[in-house]
């Protein structure tokens, strides 16, 4: 698992040299601000990771905390007031940010799909399914009926969805079988990346995990990287290669899922898995984490999880935190700068 | 299906309600004008006409409200609206069928045309937000949706009929052609209609453009639209196949409704333009204080609302997959 | 015309801080709303010239509008600003007078169709079954009846009724619209918590209704206010046209009648058909515009939009990849 950290972000009018990585996806300083009335707030600070092929990187943290923002932002799907201020997006070496959603066009979809939070609000309500399927491969040159046909009913299939359903509306269909044609969707040209957008949430728990074993079922088959948002940290650590904890527009922590899981470095991971409890094991008292997340509107002086935190020092809150390396770990906490060398 | 149905019902019983209202009406004013108008038209009334109102209007019959009642249905039924006061001996029916295709023409074309421009105005104003279309165009609109219409009219008479000459401003067509199929009566026809149409137009567009515009911003920040931009759709079938498919459906009821408020200024425009569809008609009624025209008149523009209203709710239908589903 | 279709979104949150705080925030909001947006701006001065014109009419014009004493048909002139009418009127001072009756007409209607509203609204929504069959169906018919022609037909069979029938017809065929809106806002809200959290106190519904619902509704009303004001201008405006209400008073709308009448047009006195009609569109203006600003107010996504500046415009291709 490689982790490329490039030490420039590029400027504007800047030509940098291209990255060839072999990951799938390079994301370096990423930043997004939304430009209200009131000003600026930044909902995305300076992240970067990397996802390498057929790779499962899980990212999760509280609502608000950017991580939705954040997908659509390297999908490209950011709408006004919303906007990159910084960074890049190299998807297999091509930096995405700034292009236009016609240079877009042709990478959309075939090399990377996203798969949204409700199916029952991301499907057009007055098409048929079959239709959206049609819709996408048109837009990508499949022309034959037959061809769209057949590749229509194959992923339904994928999915354990009967291909008749291809001629439903989507009101028709349970919220499982809406969820999974989304999936199906997502399938059609088998890309290399699918980013989801807490796919699982709007579902029942039992629906939840067959979702899940079906996704990681397709990634077996098909040799796709998944980024996967949520913010059920339990469910996405049973699937999840890597980890990504997010706080406040900011990368909390990120290593590998089982690593992080077992021994979370940050406080607020700590405090994430604490407050779910365990089937197994002795009974405890369930703690959760006192306060709320920040005013992203505010710039904070010193690390944003200090109000909150309990190992807080009193450096915390006045020094601005960088990500420090602790074995195949990032960590922005400064309780551990001994851990390693610091990124920034 | 269950939809059309409500809906069709509601229709009956809007229809049932407007004819009972006619009825009852002249029986309920105070002072009893039926009485008093039987008095002033008393001379010029045959006797049978005379005993029709008198059946109208309740007065000197022996029956009971209800018989009457069921009578004034079944005279409805078979289309004996009366007979006209104020264009004696004419009876009703054939006054109005006669002003009818005059406004029909009139209206018909202009609401296609409001609706049809409107929407595509609306559509591309909202999906190139911040352009031109998008930042200039709505406050001229809202002014413009809340001039009267009659007024309208008066200024466009003064600008093109009265001091540039350009086009007629009285009547439908010139009174000394005779009403034929060829070119010559139908341009001057024409010729005759544009100042009312454009009067109507101009008001009326502006609103429905607004809505559009409104609706279709709200249905941009859907989930679907950016879903269809994510798998790289071109954005004319983004705008089109996506957004204004689902943008138009909450409106197409309250276009119909509003067919109503459009109706009412076309009978003032048509007044002010002495333009003879049923809008005059309605006015000149009232003036003649022409009570059995005024009734069917108002009974056959409601008819007409009430039509337009069933059939945006068939197309609603048709166009929603959800409404066939649900109850 | 804009109002009866807007989507007006009403407060999606419930109160957290009382309703009498929250009505109270909900006026210092109106407020920096108004003085915000150049829409409402625009269309609250408009308002304010013409009340300033219909309560201090002395104070602009010192002639008599109804003295039939000057020229007639003078055109404009230091002394008669707009000249005068047909019948020897000082123009300028019937549209300084005129604008009492108007305005009165536009803000009365306005006020008792929106109570009107309110009322059966709410009693609808709140009542249930039965009643709001009832009153649901007697809204919607009178949504649905063309409303000239049926103030015709009512101006026939009460022809000398004057400004109070006017008001009247105007209120009772004004009101559904509003009703039926406000209606299913309060039923979107029955089940909110603030709503039962009251109940199990104890406190009784008329409390509730007016303590409670109204308070978070109050956007809602204020649409409808303006929304009925500015049709209410225009149906007015017509009906005086033809000679409906008291043609011998001094508004807006009677002046236009005495000008088609003396068939002002075909006689060249284009400015006495051009002023009153000019100051009923703006006033209808003035309604709609703060109607549609509210609508932004309410509604951000529906606010002026600048097209966002690219920042970036960096294409980095990498040959080979991808």
């Amino acid at each position: 698992m490689s982790l490329a950290r490039p030490n420039r972000s590029a400027l504007p009018g800047q030509l940098t040299p291209p990255v060839v990585t072999g990951n799938v996806l390079d994301v370096e300083s990423l930043t997004v601000d939304y430009l209200t009335q009131r000003g600026r707030v930044r909902a995305v600070e300076d992240v970067s990771f990397s996802v390498d092929r057929g790779e499962f990187l899980g990212i999760v943290g509280e609502s608000g905390c950017g991580k939705s923002t954040l997908l659509f932002a390297i999908a490209q799907l950011l709408t006004p007031p919303a906007e990159i201020t910084g960074g890049r997006v190299l998807f297999k070496g091509t930096n995405l940010v700034g292009l236009t959603d016609s240079a877009l066009a042709t990478t959309r979809w075939r090399d990377m799909s996203v798969v949204m939070q409700s199916a029952m609000n991301a499907l057009n309500p007055v098409k048929t399914i079959g239709s959206q399927f049609k819709d996408a491969m048109r837009a990508h040159g499949v022309r034959s009926p037959a061809e769209i046909a057949d590749r229509s009913a194959e992923v339904l299939r994928m999915v354990g969805i009967d291909p008749l359903h291809l001629r439903s509306y989507p009101h028709q269909l349970s919220g499982g079988m809406r969820q999974r044609s989304m999936i199906a969707m997502a399938m059609l040209f088998t890309p290399e990346l699918v980013i989801m957008d807490e796919p699982t949430s709007a579902l029942d728990v039992v629906a939840q995990r067959s979702l899940m074993v079906q996704i990681k079922e397709l990634q077996r088959q098909l040799g796709f990287a998944i980024i996967f948002v949520t913010h059920d940290m339990s469910l996405v650590s049973h699937f999840s290669d890597r980890l990504m904890v997010m706080y406040a527009g900011q990368v909390a922590e990120l290593g590998p899922t089982r690593r992080v899981f077992d021994s979370p470095l940050h406080p607020y991971s700590a405090g994430l898995l604490e407050a779910f409890p365990s089937i197994r094991g002795p009974r405890v008292p369930l703690t959760g984490i006192p306060g709320s997340p920040p005013d992203l509107a505010q710039e904070a002086e010193g690390c944003r999880f200090a109000p909150r935190c309990p190992q807080v020092l009193d450096r915390c809150r006045t020094t601005t935190v960088p990500l420090y390396q602790v074995g195949g770990i990032q960590v922005r906490c400064l309780r551990r700068e001994d851990g390693g060398d610091s990124r920034d | 299906m269950r939809f059309i149905l409500r809906r069709a019902g509601f229709f009956a019983l809007t229809l049932w309600t407007c004819l009972t209202l006619n009825f009852l009406l002249p029986r309920l004013m105070p002072g009893n004008p039926a009485l008093a108008m039987m008095a002033k038209f008393h001379g010029r009334l045959n006797p049978q006409a005379l005993h029709a109102l008198e059946i109208a209007y309740g007065v000197n019959t022996h029956q009971s409200l209800l018989t009457e009642y069921f009578q004034y249905l079944g005279n409805l039924a078979h289309g004996k609206l009366g007979t006209s006061l104020a264009f004696f001996p004419q009876p009703v029916s054939t006054v109005v069928l006669h002003a009818i295709p005059w406004t029909l023409g009139l209206l018909g074309v202009t609401t296609i045309l409001a609706f049809a421009l409107g929407t595509m105005i609306g559509i591309l104003g909202a999906w190139r937000r911040g352009g031109w279309l998008d930042s200039v165009l709505p406050p001229v609109f809202v002014i413009t949706s809340a001039i009267p219409y009659f007024w309208i009219g008066m200024v466009l008479i003064i600008v093109f009929s009265l001091k540039l000459g350009w086009l007629p401003y009285t009547f439908s067509y010139d009174p000394t052609l005779i009403p034929s199929f060829n070119w010559v009566f139908i341009s001057n026809v024409l010729q005759h209609a544009v100042l009312p149409a454009v009067a109507i137009l101009v008001t009326f567009i502006g609103g429905w453009i607004l809505t559009m515009r409104n609706t279709m911003i709200t249905t941009l920040s859907e989930d679907y639209i950016r879903m269809a931009r994510a798998k790289g759709l071109p954005g004319n079938r983004i705008m089109l196949d996506y957004a204004a498919r689902n943008a138009i459906l909450p409106n197409l009821s309250g276009f119909a409704m509003s067919l109503g408020f459009v109706v009412s200024g076309a009978v003032l425009v048509e007044y002010v333009f002495d333009y003879q569809g049923v809008g005059y008609l309605l006015v000149q009624a009232l003036d003649g204080e022409d009570y059995p025209l005024m009734q069917a008149l108002f009974l056959v523009i409601t008819l007409a609302v009430l039509f337009a209203i069933l059939l945006a709710d068939i197309a609603t239908v048709l166009l929603d997959p959800r409404t066939r589903a649900a109850g | 015309m804009v109002a009866l279709f807007s989507q007006v979104g009403g407060p999606s949150q419930a109160p957290t801080t009382s309703a009498r705080s929250q009505a109270g925030q909900a006026v210092g909001r109106l407020w920096r709303a108004v003085r915000s947006n150049r829409k409402a701006t625009v269309g609250a001065i408009l308002l304010l010239i013409f009340t300033f014109m219909a309560v201090f009419p002395w104070l602009i014009t010192h002639d008599n509008p109804e003295a039939e004493v000057f020229g007639q048909s003078l055109g404009p002139s230091a002394h008669h600003l707009f000249g005068t009418t047909s019948l020897g009127q000082d123009l300028f001072a019937q549209f300084v007078w005129g604008a009492r009756e108007t305005l009165i007409i536009a803000v009365v209607s306005g006020l008792l169709s929106t109570v009107l509203s309110v009322a059966i609204g709410l009693a609808a929504a709140y009542l249930g079954g039965v009643p709001d069959a009832v009153l649901s169906y007697v809204t919607d018919v009178l949504l649905v009846l063309p409303t000239f022609p049926l103030l015709i037909i009512i101006a026939a069979f009460l022809p000398n009724g004057g400004v109070v029938v006017l008001i009247g017809v105007l209120v009772v065929t004004g009101y559904s619209y509003g009703a039926r809106q406000l209606r299913s806002q309060a039923l979107s809200m029955r089940h909110r918590d603030f709503l039962e959290a009251a109940r199990v106190r104890g406190e009784r519904s008329l409390y509730i209704v007016f303590v409670e619902i109204i308070p978070t509704m109050t956007s809602l009303i204020v649409a409808t206010f303006l929304g009925t004001a500015v049709y209410n201008v225009i149906f007015a405006a017509g009906l005086q046209f033809i000679g409906f209400g008291n043609p011998g008073s001094v508004s807006w709308g009677t002046m236009l009648y005495w000008a088609e009448n003396e068939e002002a047009l075909q006689t060249g006195q284009y400015l006495w058909a051009i002023v009153p009609g000019v100051c009923i569109a703006l006033l209808g203006a003035a309604f709609a515009l703060l109607n549609y600003a509210f609508d932004e107010i309410g509604n951000p996504a529906l606010r002026p939009v600048r097209r966002p500046r690219r920042i970036r415009r960096v294409r980095t291709s990498v040959p080979g990849a991808s």
